[in-house]
C-alpha cells in the first residue's frame, strides 16, 4: 500500500475517532457548550429526601434547569440539606417558590420540582427554598390509608 | 507431599519471572516512543493495521449489538409502559459496558493475535536477530510503534463502537418499533453524563487498549520461535487478554461506578 | 597464524540451560582473512558467532574485538560496535515487509543521514555487488533461498563494516547456488578488506576459500590451521570429519543402554 494512501486512511480513522467523541458528548449526554459550568447554587431542607440521588434532575415545568449535587444531613434540624447546582440561564426563580420531590411515572427516578411562585425577589447564589414538599412516601400513605388517619 | 509443594513452588517461581520480563520488557519499550519523523512513519504503520483494519469488524459489530440491545430493551420496558426508556438503557450499557469491553475483546482477536503472530515470527524467521546485530534495537523499532499504536487505536475504536450502537440502538427503537424520537434521545441526554460516563468509558477503553497491546506484543517477543510456539503464544494472548479486560472490567467498574 | 588477530577468543566457557556448550575455547580471527569455523551440527558454531556480536555473555572467559572487551561493553557501545559487524543469517532474515531495496537500504536509514538520492545510489552499488541490481523491486517472498542470502549479504556490507560473519551460507543450497556464494565471499573478502568469518559444516566450499579454518567439537577447539595443515592433521576426529566417516571417534550410535535391556532379550543358555 501506498504510503500516501495509508496517512490518509489513518487521518480519516482518527477524525472518525474524533466525531464519535463529539457525538458521544453533545447528542448522548446532551453536553451543551456555551451554558455548561455556569451554575449557581440554592439549597432546600426536605423532611424526607427519599430516593433521591446525587446528580439527579431539578426541573421546572418538566424542563430540566439543574441537578442536585449533594444530599447530606443537617445536625441541627434534622432535616435532609439538598445542594442544586442551578443553570445561570434560569435566573428568575421567585423566591417563595417550593421545591417538591416527585417521582416520574409510578417506580421511574425521583427529582425535584420547582413549583414557580410570585413573589417579586429573585432566588440568589447560596439562597433556601422556603417551602419545600418531602418525597412520596408509598408505603407511609398505604399505612395512613389503612390505618383510617 | 513434598514433591507438590516443590512443584506449586517453581511454577510460582516461573509466573514471577515471567510477570519481571515483562514489566522490564515495557519499561524498555515505553521509553521508546517515537520522536523521529521516521519513528512517526512507523507509528502511522501500525495506525493503519491495528486500528483502520479493525474497523470494520468495529463497525459491524457496534451496529449489531445497538440494534439488539434496542429489541431486547423495548421487549422487557414495554410490560412497564416505559419504552421511553430505551434510549437511556441502549447508552448506558454501551457507553459505560459494552463499549469499551466488546471492543477490547474483538480488539484481542483481531489485532492482538495478529500483532503476536507478527513479532513471533519475525523473531523465528531470525529478523529481531537481525536487526540487533545490525546496531537497532528491536524494541524500539519493532515493539515500541505497535504498542503506542494499540494504545491510541482502542480509544478511539470504543468510541466509534459506542456511536455506532447508539445509531443502531435508535434505528431498531425509533425507526422500526416507533419509540418517539424526541423521548429517546432527551432521556438519554438527561442521563449520561459526560463526565461520569462517557469520559470514565473512555479511560476504560485506555486501560483495555494497554493491556491488550502491553499481552500481544509481549507474548510474540517471549515466544519460542517455532510454529508450535508461535501458535501457543497467539492462544495465549487471546485468552490473557480477554481474560484480564474482564477482571480490569469489574475492577474498574467496581472504582468508578460503584460507591455512590 | 598471521600476526593481527582482529577478534580473541580465550578460555571461553558457555552454557545453556546448564548444558555446557563450550568448555574453554580460545581462538584468535586474523585480520583481513577469510576463517572458517567448522564442525558437526549442534556443537554451537551459531553461539560462537552470537558471542563475538555480543547477543549473548559467556559465563567466564574473554571475548575481544577490534580491540574492545564485548560482554564488558555498556547497550549504547554495544550498538555502536555492532554497525562495524555485518551478520549474514542461515535464514537471511529479510524483513518480510520490505522490498529487496528498501532492506538494504534499512541500515543506512537507520545509522546514516544521507539524503535519498546518496541512499539509493549506495543501494543500487551493494545490490550490483551481488548481482541482484534488477531484483530491487521484488519482495522477499518472490526470490529463490539463493537469492534471499545475496539480498541478505548486500544488507549486511550496506555500511562497509570491518567484519562479516556468514552463518551456514552454504546450507541447503543447489551447486550454483552455492558456487555463487563462494565467488561472492571470496571477491568480498578481496575488494574490501573485510575480517570474514565462516561457519559451515560445508567442508570442501569451506576449505577451498578460506585462508585459515578451525574445527570445533565437543565444546573444544580440536583441530586448526590452514586447509592444507588441516588435511595433514593427525587426529582421528579431524579427520573423520574432513572425510565424513559415518563412524569413528564421533559414534554412530547415540548413547544408549544396553540393546539387551532394551528389548528384554534374555540370555539363551545354551
Amino acid at each position: 500500500m501506498a504510503r500516501r494512501t495509508m496517512e490518509v486512511t489513518v487521518g480519516v480513522f482518527m477524525l472518525l475517532g474524533g466525531l464519535a467523541l463529539v457525538f458521544l458528548a453533545l447528542q448522548v449526554s446532551g453536553l451543551t457548550p456555551g451554558s455548561n459550568g455556569e451554575t449557581y447554587e440554592v439549597q432546600a431542607r426536605f423532611n424526607d429526601a427519599g430516593g433521591l440521588t446525587p446528580r439527579g434532575r431539578v426541573s421546572m415545568a418538566g424542563v430540566t434547569i439543574g441537578r442536585i449535587r449533594s444530599i447530606e444531613l443537617d445536625r441541627n434540624t434534622f432535616q435532609a440539606r439538598v445542594t442544586m447546582d442551578i443553570d445561570t440561564a434560569v435566573d428568575n426563580i421567585p423566591t417563595d417558590s417550593s421545591a417538591i420531590i416527585r417521582t416520574s411515572g409510578l417506580l421511574g427516578e425521583q427529582y425535584i420540582d420547582i413549583s414557580v411562585g410570585v413573589d417579586e425577589t429573585l432566588m440568589a447564589d447560596g439562597d433556601v427554598f422556603y417551602s419545600t414538599q418531602s418525597a412520596m412516601n408509598l408505603e407511609r400513605l398505604i399505612g395512613n390509608f389503612a390505618s383510617g388517619r | 507431599m513434598i514433591d507438590r509443594i516443590a512443584r506449586i513452588g517453581r511454577s510460582g517461581l516461573e509466573v514471577a519471572r515471567s510477570f519481571g520480563r515483562s514489566g522490564l520488557f515495557l519499561a524498555g519499550v515505553l521509553a521508546g516512543f517515537p520522536r523521529t519523523s521516521a519513528g512517526f512513519a512507523l507509528l502511522v504503520r501500525q495506525l493503519y493495521a491495528i486500528g483502520v483494519l479493525s474497523l470494520a469488524i468495529i463497525v459491524v459489530s457496534g451496529l449489531f449489538i445497538g440494534m439488539v440491545l434496542a429489541l431486547q430493551g423495548y421487549t422487557i420496558l414495554s410490560d412497564y409502559g416505559s419504552e421511553d426508556a430505551i434510549g437511556q438503557m441502549i447508552a448506558l450499557t454501551l457507553v459505560r459496558e459494552l463499549g469499551p469491553v466488546v471492543t477490547a475483546l474483538l480488539f484481542a482477536g483481531r489485532a492482538g493475535s495478529a500483532l503476536t503472530a507478527e513479532i513471533g515470527l519475525m523473531k523465528a524467521t531470525e529478523q529481531l536477530s537481525s536487526m540487533e546485530m545490525m546496531g537497532v534495537d528491536p524494541l524500539r523499532q519493532v515493539v515500541a510503534p505497535r504498542l503506542w499504536g494499540g494504545f491510541l487505536a482502542m480509544p478511539l475504536l470504543a468510541m466509534i463502537f459506542s456511536s455506532v450502537g447508539i445509531w443502531g440502538g435508535k434505528l431498531v427503537g425509533v425507526d422500526w418499533l416507533g419509540v418517539f424520537e424526541g423521548s429517546f434521545w432527551g432521556n438519554m441526554q438527561a442521563s449520561v453524563e459526560f463526565l461520569d460516563d462517557v469520559m470514565n468509558g473512555v479511560i476504560k477503553s485506555i486501560v483495555f487498549g494497554f493491556v491488550c497491546t502491553w499481552i500481544a506484543v509481549f507474548q510474540g517477543y517471549d515466544c519460542v520461535p517455532t510454529s508450535a510456539g508461535i501458535s501457543s503464544a497467539t492462544t495465549k494472548t487471546v485468552v490473557y487478554s480477554s481474560l484480564a479486560v474482564l477482571g480490569l472490567d469489574f475492577v474498574l467498574t467496581a472504582v468508578m461506578f460503584g460507591s455512590f | 597464524m598471521a600476526s593481527d588477530p582482529y577478534i580473541t577468543l580465550e578460555d571461553v566457557v558457555f552454557s545453556r540451560n546448564g548444558r555446557p556448550i563450550f568448555d574453554g575455547v580460545s581462538l584468535s580471527i586474523p585480520k583481513g582473512k577469510i576463517t572458517a569455523i567448522m564442525g558437526p551440527s549442534g556443537t554451537g558454531k551459531t553461539t560462537l558467532l552470537r558471542l563475538i556480536g555480543g547477543q549473548l555473555k559467556p559465563d567466564r572467559g574473554r571475548v575481544v574485538v577490534a580491540g574492545e572487551s564485548v560482554p564488558e561493553l555498556g547497550r549504547s557501545a554495544l550498538y555502536r560496535l555492532r554497525e562495524k559487524m555485518g551478520m549474514l543469517f542461515q535464514s537471511g532474515a529479510l524483513f518480510t515487509d520490505l522490498s529487496v531495496f528498501e532492506n538494504v537500504a534499512f541500515p543506512l536509514r537507520i545509522h546514516t543521514r544521507l539524503p535519498e538520492d546518496m541512499i539509493r545510489d549506495v543501494v543500487l552499488m551493494k545490490l550490483e555487488a551481488v548481482g541482484l541490481r534488477g531484483a530491487r523491486e521484488l519482495m522477499p517472498a518472490q526470490l529463490s533461498g539463493g537469492m534471499t542470502r545475496r539480498v541478505a549479504l548486500a544488507r549486511s556490507i550496506a555500511l562497509d563494516p570491518e567484519l562479516i560473519m556468514y552463518d551456514e551460507p552454504f546450507a541447503g543450497q543447489d551447486p550454483i547456488a552455492m558456487g555463487v556464494l563462494v565467488k561472492l565471499i571470496r571477491d568480498l573478502n578481496g575488494a574490501m578488506g573485510l575480517t570474514s568469518v565462516l561457519v559451515s559444516h560445508d567442508v570442501p566450499e569451506s576449505l577451498s576459500i578460506c585462508h585459515y579454518a578451525c574445527i570445533v567439537a565437543d565444546g573444544r577447539v580440536i583441530g586448526e590451521g590452514s586447509p592444507e595443515q588441516l588435511r595433514q592433521h593427525p587426529s582421528e576426529q579431524v579427520q573423520q570429519f574432513l572425510h565424513g566417516y559415518p563412524d569413528g571417534p564421533v559414534p554412530f550410535h547415540y548413547p544408549a543402554p544396553a540393546a539387551r535391556a532394551d528389548w528384554d532379550i534374555c540370555e539363551v543358555s545354551s
